[in-house]
């Protein structure tokens, strides 16, 4: 439903000041679609808003009663998140595989066409960022809490299954959480699948995602002129329809998922500070705590949203950056600094070798495994995609694909190897050398801390853990919210504020809904539901990208 | 006594800056001043333009306008950010400086309470230059 004929080239570049774009060659799609004209814009009380009528109002409505009936219903609610939950994963857990397969894939194919030549913003647009720079706030963004949360225990957790190797209950099902066949009493085995297994977590697959979205937002709105909004990615499919319902349903979805695979990771981070809270000064983690904690972090959220993406989000991010490189350096130096060495090599290895048996989607025997984990973290981190998406979209013009697929897809990936190789290998050689079973035994959200206690230094790097989980909330809130805002604006990126603190507000109370009505599982469970749909949007969106970049012309 | 006044005008909202632009209008033929207005753009497609090109045209377009009402000099600078709203004032500082001007003359809103949280751009600006600032209420 495209209209190439209508495409008109791009207008030549008058000299005059500003950035440069679409410069050189692009294809401007033609449409009478004015930016912000479904918008609603009014004052009450004073305070100015400018609104995509139907995408805010649904979207907040629905999020509003969520919020009230999950907090009114707590006791209800909680079993059947639970029962939701078990029935996705069950069933549809082959859908994420499948959709997160595609992503890699659609991503590693482009980078090698001729299609990578195609630059985003223009034939002769010049890049508006250094690479340094939009990596911390990329990486931030991306995976932040996550790799503070599941650094030590994911490793840990998949090293000890696939050690215990498997066992098969009285149905013939296997209820052991090895990944793949385990690695029964075979230690070294057992450490090269369990670091696999958790690679592949945080590797191709979730960023494959992220550079699916991102660079078709990135070509949309930068070559193409369209807003920055999901919907556009649909305009070669939907044509101009994309400007009514089905566009309004594809961008509402966005803002669930983003909302929702964002609380996932704001209630992550709040039980792990909560929880290092407790352990270093003794704070109960009761759920007050985990309220009062919320609440003042959403405070200082806001106040980094008033300052904005330059002084706000950007220097969080670079502080963070600092911080976890700190930590990462200081982990592997007092830590078993050659296994970490070789290990990086050696897991890089494995992950590569595992590949296809883990992302196989079908005929999967490690069902626990495939289901209760990869099938989770890929309906999340699609969750995430189009905030993470647009962020790097947003930072990126005047890169090439090529370009973009390798600093997205690549770089990311082998930083996840190194974060997880440093904290993993770490904690299961206090295992396996040490005998040390106490983090082993910790609950999920405190075994970062068990392990640094057993470093030198104990005192400061729990610390430095805590602020990072904390400062990591922050970012994530405040540039979560600038995404929403812009979705729920019709793709304006220069709504007034005001819509930005709602949002912040949104996100912290959603957050706290789903904490006390249902605690992880609740969480869980909404980003797997949202995951879902959106999955399938992307799926179509990968038609939608392709299409839209053979009709750019490529650099030479 | 002036040589330039920097305006900064909102191209997606021209009906709100009217009184202001009269008075600078004024101020430019009592002065003989050029007028130089100022557009703040974000560099991702906007209500206004879909590129910060097309922007920069329709601000020349603009600019021209106003000069056949006044007829005095006009120029005009384009700012791109990627988060305008919350780099508006310090992108307009900072314009002040790149365009040599020694009077800003800005449409304000009457003082209201909000404005403890979130101060109004004019008053913001006036208390970081060392240039005059006009503010014109509505």
């Amino acid at each position: 439903m495209s209209h190439p004929q209508d495409e008109k080239p791009d207008e030549p570049n008058n000299g005059s000041e500003g950035i440069p774009a679409p410069e050189g060659a692009a294809n401007l799609i033609d449409t009478d679609y004015v930016i912000g004209q479904d918008n609603i814009t009014a004052s009450p009380l004073g305070i100015n808003v400018d609104l995509h009528g139907k995408v805010f109002t649904f979207s907040s409505i629905v999020i509003l009663l969520f919020v009230i009936l999950t907090l009114a219903l707590q006791d209800q609610m909680e079993p059947i998140f639970n029962s939701m939950f078990s029935f996705l994963t069950t069933n549809l857990g082959w859908v994420f595989l499948l959709g997160a397969n595609v992503f890699v894939v659609l991503a590693l194919v482009l980078i090698f066409t001729p299609l990578g030549k195609v630059r985003i913003g223009g034939a002769d647009a010049t890049p508006d960022f250094g690479y340094a720079g939009w990596f911390s706030m990329l990486f931030a963004a991306g995976m932040g809490i996550g790799l503070m949360f599941y650094g030590v225990s994911e490793p840990l957790g998949h090293y000890g299954t696939a050690f215990g190797g498997i066992s098969m209950g009285e149905d013939g099902l296997r209820t052991d959480w090895a990944p793949l066949g385990g690695a029964e009493g075979d230690q070294a085995g057992a450490i090269e699948l369990g670091m696999s297994a958790t690679i592949f977590h945080w590797g191709f697959h979730p960023w494959g995602a992220y550079a699916i979205v991102g660079l078709s937002l990135a070509i949309f709105a930068f070559n193409k002129g369209l807003p920055l909004t999901m919907r556009s990615i649909f305009y070669p499919i939907l044509g101009e329809r994309v400007w009514g319902w089905p566009g309004h349903v594809i961008d509402i979805l966005a803002v669930f998922a983003t909302l929702f695979g964002l609380t996932t990771s704001l209630g992550i981070g709040a039980t792990q500070a909560a929880g290092g809270l407790n352990y270093l000064f003794g704070i109960p983690a009761s759920d007050a705590t985990l309220v009062l904690l919320i609440l003042g972090i959403t405070v200082v959220a806001l106040g980094s949203i008033m300052l904005g993406v330059d002084k706000g989000v950007q220097r969080l991010s670079q502080l963070n950056m600092v911080l976890a490189l700190l930590l990462l350096l200081f982990v592997i130096l007092v830590g078993p600094t050659l296994l970490i060495a070789t290990g990086v090599v050696e897991n890089l290895i494995g992950y590569v070798t595992h590949l296809p048996a883990l992302s196989m989607p079908f005929g999967r025997e490690d069902a626990n495994f495939s289901q209760g984990w990869t099938a989770f973290y890929w309906a999340w981190w699609i969750a995430w995609s189009p905030f993470v998406g647009m962020f790097i979209a947003r930072v990126s013009r005047g890169r090439t694909v090529r370009e973009f697929l390798i600093s997205v897809l690549v770089v990311p990936t082998l930083a996840s190897v190194v974060w997880m190789t440093a904290f993993g290998t770490t904690a299961i050689d206090q295992v396996v050398s040490s005998g040390i079973t106490e983090v082993q035994d910790a609950a999920l959200e405190l075994q970062l801390f068990t392990m640094l206690e057993y470093l030198p230094l104990t005192a400061i790097t729990s610390f430095v853990g805590i602020t990072l989980v904390i400062v990591f909330f922050i970012t994530s809130s405040d540039s979560g919210s600038l995404v929403i805002d812009s979705i729920t604006a019709g793709g304006k990126v220069d709504a007034p504020k005001p819509q930005r603190i709602f949002w912040a507000l949104i996100e912290g109370a959603l957050a706290i809904a789903l904490l006390l009505g249902g605690g992880l599982a609740a969480l869980q469970t909404a980003a797997l539901t949202t995951g879902l749909p959106f999955t399938l949007v992307l799926l179509v969106g990968c038609y939608a990208i392709v299409k839209g970049l053979m009709s750019e012309p490529r650099a030479s | 006594m002036y040589k330039k006044i920097m305006v900064p005008v909102d191209l997606a909202h021209i009906e709100v800056i009217e009184p202001a632009l009269e008075t600078v209008a004024d101020l430019a033929r009592h002065y003989d001043a050029e007028v130089c207005y100022v557009g703040v753009t974000s560099n991702t497609p906007s209500s206004v333009a879909r590129t910060p090109e097309e922007f920069t045209r329709k601000l020349d377009a603009f600019a021209e306008k106003r000069s056949k009402v006044h007829g005095q000099p006009v120029s005009t600078h384009t700012i791109a950010s990627p988060d305008p709203i919350a780099d508006l004032d310090d992108e307009l500082i900072k314009a002040i400086d790149d365009v040599g001007a020694d009077l800003i003359v800005m449409p304000t809103h009457p003082p209201r309470h909000l404005d403890v949280i979130m101060p109004s751009h004019g008053g913001k600006i006036a208390t970081h230059t060392k240039a005059s600032v006009f503010l014109v209420r509505p």
